[in-house]
């Protein structure tokens, strides 16, 4: 780095950048990793049904499996949009 | 007691083969009987990295298919006493590296006395790198300080503690380890790369080693001998460091910051 470039407007390194990106993509395949394979499907079918209803975002629906002694969970989370 | 190891990475090319040649002389150096065998069928590398690529007479495949017995198929290495390898099959019948085969081959090779058996993986998250992990007990993976790279890996560790026998078996995630390589310091310190931290935070897996980016590996790919043996350059001696880490010895992590720069380089960016 030159003495000239502290003169210059900063700007966002691009590793904290990258790094930021994969801590969320990682994320995300973690969540639906190991579960069955029909989530992604069922995600998208609930996304349609609750879209009939309520105006809500790609990432409102969150479908989990999750697997504790024995028994498995299967969580949905839908996040509505605030009221006006 | 022998120990499978599988070197594998999802993506291509982040040095998953270059590792393997390392790990597996490395190894044989400290007096370990091992073999080093490239799953990698169609695509056969490890021989021209190993240097034995004119020696190649059977492979993988012929000893799975019985065209050759497992004495006719490994080649011994001439450099390093106690090493042997394996070559990949140049068919393009990807069907014939059969689970029942590779275990038959690994077997045999436990038989033979091998202390420690290195299995070279293809990329991707096909049926040749699952194969080449199904019976492993321990995973070195193999990953640049880049994106895809990282997000690969993460995948691969997903499939290692599902997809491998022990995981089927119930015995839980077999030990994975990442080896972080063309690792280059100035541009961590510069921001333009993701440092060792940021990787290990991302994939939460212990660290075995860090290879800095460097000259020797693709001379000693050219010149067909693993680079750990150049034991003068930065690369074989980060190999060396990671051998030693992976017999459990403890290694202080080398070859992390960049060499220092005068008064004069940093004021003018040098």
């Amino acid at each position: 780095m030159s003495i000239f470039s502290y003169l210059l407007p900063k700007k966002e390194k691009s590793a904290s950048v990258a790094k930021e990106r994969l801590q969320i993509i990682v994320a995300r395949e973690r969540s639906t990793r190991g579960g069955p394979d029909y989530l992604p499907q069922l995600q998208e079918e609930l996304l349609m049904v609750v879209r009939k209803y309520v105006p809500v975002d790609q990432d409102a629906v969150n479908v989990q499996v999750d697997r504790d002694s024995g028994c498995e969970i299967l969580e949905l989370n839908i996040t509505l949009p605030e009221q006006e | 007691m022998t120990k499978i190891v599988v070197v594998t990475s999802g993506k291509g090319g982040v040095g998953k083969t270059t590792t393997s040649a390392a790990l597996a002389t490395g190894l044989a150096q400290r007096g370990h009987k091992t073999t080093v065998i490239d799953f990698d069928v169609g695509l056969r590398n490890l021989d021209l990295i190993m240097g034995c690529e004119r020696r190649v007479v059977y492979d993988l495949v012929n000893v799975i298919n019985g065209d050759a017995n497992l004495k006719q198929g490994l080649i011994k290495d001439k450099r390093v006493e106690d090493l042997y390898i394996l070559p990949a099959s140049q068919t393009r019948d990807k069907d014939a590296l059969t689970l029942e085969g590779v275990e038959k081959v690994l077997d045999g090779l436990k038989e033979m006395g091998m202390e420690y058996i290195i299995c070279d993986s293809p990329a991707g998250i096909e049926k040749g790198a699952l194969t080449a992990a199904y019976f492993a007990d321990e995973a070195v993976v193999v990953t640049n300080p880049e994106v895809s790279s990282v997000r690969d890996s993460d995948r691969i560790l997903g499939i290692l503690s599902s997809k491998t026998r022990k995981a089927e078996q119930g015995e839980g995630d077999i030990p994975a380890r990442l080896l972080l390589t063309r690792y280059s310091p100035e541009r961590v310190e510069s921001g333009q790369m993701l440092s060792v931290e940021d990787v290990k935070e991302i994939l939460a897996i212990d660290l075995l080693g860090v290879i800095p980016e460097s000259q020797a590996v693709l001379n000693a790919s050219n010149s067909g001998s693993p680079v750990i043996l150049d034991r003068d350059s930065d690369a074989g001696q980060a190999y060396e460091d990671a051998v030693a880490r992976f017999l459990g010895e403890t290694r202080e992590h080398r070859f992390l910051t960049s060499t220092k720069k005068s008064l004069f380089g940093r004021l003018f960016g040098g």
